[in-house]
């Protein structure tokens, strides 16, 4: 914060600051984590698509069944994302207990932090247009981390388990996933509704792709700090000096 | 006194002939997925065993599972196990009524206490005392727990004593609940169904009297062999579903063509039953092959899992019977409208903050 001497602190504007000042940058995102976020981007992609056209299937097509394999080649796709998406989550997760300390970021919210909470309300007000500028992050920002973890690790948990209890329907007892998730399946009852809970978790999803996106987007340009880049080189840069 | 009745006595004194018991044997085995050798247990288990009666006990139920037990396919099934089951009790069928049926309730509660087996068809209602179901003037749960106290087995035929079916349909006004929420400490095998296919409903009592235990179970409390695989998984319309060949309308071009069910709501990827496999009335037909979608009427909830005709349940709470996409798509919507003001909203704030910029940058030169 800079200090004029005669009216105390007055908040500090970004775009007053004098921009010749020295961009700091410091690495956050390690190259697993980059790599994960991509390959993760694609398999979600994969995954909303395909999975929206299991629930509601394209217009039949013509022709020999035999020769054909359109609904089979879509629920495939699924489910081989499924195991990208799946593996991949592990494999963060192992990251999040070698990596640095921003890698564990997503996977819990430090809600005996009251300080914690403030930020997350400085944050809200951030974006809502309430607080005139936005603070400096090194990893996410307290509510980016909210989001994170509740609808992006709670839903993929959610869907990675709804997602092989249903492929395990299919698979049959036997196969590894109908002993790792064949209780789900019982805990369902009727699997209509792990179909159900796994079609509005794809939404639930979605919106969080949307708000994520944004954010990321807008932060790029409207924050201190770098956003886009960030993912993609590991390095954050801060645009100004002050704190 | 004479050695007790086997299973075998009677049979052969209703008058069957002994291939046509041993034919029985091995059709029995066949349909519970044992081997050959298995026929020769069941014969001989049959012709040394004394015969283990069944109370068959009626609650709100439709009948339809004693109206499917009694058409079993095969006329030599239905014989045999009816004359096994001797069903010693059943308000539908059996011929004594009143104070004397009531009597041999009791008589054989006394007699085979903890060596019968009790046969539910149908579920209590238990709210107002259990006033909706009244037999011999009793509330029917009462009847029930007495029954199933001294049982050594319980059979939940059905839906209904399975789940609670469509007396349990939302709001549930009678309180109507499956059998196991009352009874406890029992075995408790459940064949659910609307009604259950006849066959299966044979095999399961024929399983657990010739082999004296329960089939293996799975996690729903089914027996494995009958209800271990979903209608979907062996469908003969299953390469029309692989290919992405369906029926879009009823009575459409691919209806005729007999292409699969999934769109016009067909729940036979979440059914566990036997009727693509065995199928119904001797194996002529079963509802997908009469062009009709599997409703899913042996899982738990169907009844509140609909519409019948449409692939996605609805949740009739959040409007009229909107689907996941419905609902997902307006929030989806909404979130992008309101991404886009965020978006302009933030072109304007960041406008204002560059004027103040450049004018700060001025006030510094
Ligand atoms: C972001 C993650 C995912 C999304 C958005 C997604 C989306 C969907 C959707 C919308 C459906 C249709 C549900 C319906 O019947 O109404 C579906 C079905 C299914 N998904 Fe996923 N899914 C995801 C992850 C997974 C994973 C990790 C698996 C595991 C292999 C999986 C396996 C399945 C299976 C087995 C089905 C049922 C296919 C069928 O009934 O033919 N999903 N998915
Ligand atoms: C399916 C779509 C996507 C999903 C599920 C997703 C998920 C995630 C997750 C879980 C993180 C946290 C990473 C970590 O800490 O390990 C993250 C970070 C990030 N994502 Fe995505 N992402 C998606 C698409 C995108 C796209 C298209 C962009 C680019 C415009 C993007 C840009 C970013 C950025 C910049 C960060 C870092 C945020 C920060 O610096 O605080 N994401 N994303
Ligand atoms: S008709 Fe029903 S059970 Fe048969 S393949 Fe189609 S969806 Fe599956």
């Amino acid at each position: 914060m800079t200090m004029d001497l005669k009216q105390g602190p007055v908040p500090f504007n970004p775009y007053t600051a004098n921009p010749k000042v020295s961009r700091t940058s410091y690495y956050i995102y390690e190259a697993p984590v980059r790599l994960w976020h991509w390959i993760n981007v694609v398999a979600i992609l994969v995954l909303c698509i395909t999975g929206y056209f299991i629930g509601a299937p394209l217009p039949s097509v013509g022709g020999e069944a035999t020769f054909t394999f359109v609904m089979g080649y879509i629920r495939m796709a699924h489910f081989i994302a499924g195991y990208v998406l799946a593996v991949g989550f592990l494999f963060r997760i192992y990251w999040g207990f070698v990596g640095n300390k921003h890698s564990r970021e997503i996977f819990y919210i430090p809600f005996w932090r009251p300080n914690w909470w403030r930020e997350v309300v400085f944050e809200a007000r951030w974006y809502a247009f309430l607080a005139p500028y936005p603070k400096k992050y090194y990893g996410h920002n307290p509510l980016a981390q909210l989001a994170m973890f509740l609808m992006f690790t709670c839903m993929t948990t959610l869907m990675i388990v709804t997602g092989f209890a249903m492929y395990a329907e299919g698979a049959g007892p036997g196969h590894w996933s109908h002993t790792a998730f064949g209780w789900v399946i019982g805990l369902a009852g009727n699997t209509q509704n792990l179909h159900t809970i796994h079609h509005y978790g794809m939404w639930a999803i979605i919106l969080f792709v949307i708000i994520h996106i944004y954010a990321a987007v807008r932060e790029d340009i409207m924050s201190r700090q770098s956003m886009i880049s960030t993912m993609v080189s590991g390095e954050r840069m801060f645009k100004d000096d002050a704190p | 006194m004479a050695r007790e009745e086997t299973f075998y006595d009677v049979i052969r004194r209703q008058g069957i002939s002994r291939r046509s018991f041993l034919k029985f044997c091995s059709l029995t085995a066949a349909s519970m997925g044992l081997g050959p050798a298995f026929a020769d247990k069941i014969a001989n288990a049959m012709e040394v065993k004394p015969r283990i009666p069944v109370l068959w006990l009626h609650g709100l139920e439709c009948t339809c599972c004693s109206e499917s037990f009694i058409r079993s396919a095969h006329p030599l099934v239905k014989d045999v196990v009816l004359s096994m089951l001797s069903l010693d009790y059943d308000d539908t069928i059996m011929a004594a009524a009143g104070h004397q049926a009531e009597a041999i309730l009791d008589e054989i509660r006394e007699k085979y206490r903890g060596k019968y087996i009790a046969a539910i068809e149908g579920n209590p209602p238990l709210n107002n005392d259990g006033m909706y179901c009244i037999v011999g003037g009793r509330p029917f749960v009462e009847q029930l727990k007495e029954v199933c106290n001294d049982a050594a087995a319980v059979i939940a035929w059905g839906s209904c004593a399975s789940w609670g079916c469509v007396q349990a349909a939302k709001p549930n006004p009678t309180n109507a609940v499956p059998i196991d929420k009352v009874i406890s400490g029992k075995p408790i095998i459940k064949v659910p169904g609307c009604p259950p296919i006849a066959e299966v409903m044979t095999g399961v009592v024929s399983y657990i009297l010739t082999f004296d235990r329960m089939p293996e179970l799975d996690r729903q409390g089914r027996p494995a062999m009958y209800y271990g695989q979903r209608i979907h998984d062996k469908c003969y319309r299953r390469p029309h579903f692989d290919a992405g060949q369906f029926v879009e309308a009823w009575d459409d071009e691919n209806a005729r063509r007999g292409y699969c069910l999934y769109k016009v709501g067909c729940k036979g990827p979440t059914t566990y039953n036997a009727c693509s496999t065995v199928r119904w009335n001797d194996g002529v037909s079963f509802p997908i092959a009469s062009g009709h979608g599997c409703i899913g009427c042996s899982e738990d909830g169907f009844w509140d899992k609909g519409p019948f005709y449409q692939r996605l349940s609805g949740i009739p709470q959040i409007g009229i019977e909107s689907t996941a996409d419905q609902i997902g798509g307006t929030l989806a919507t909404a979130a992008g409208v309101a991404v886009a003001a965020h978006a302009g909203a933030s072109a304007v704030k960041r406008l204002r903050m560059k004027s103040a910029e450049t004018a700060a940058e001025r006030e510094r030169v």
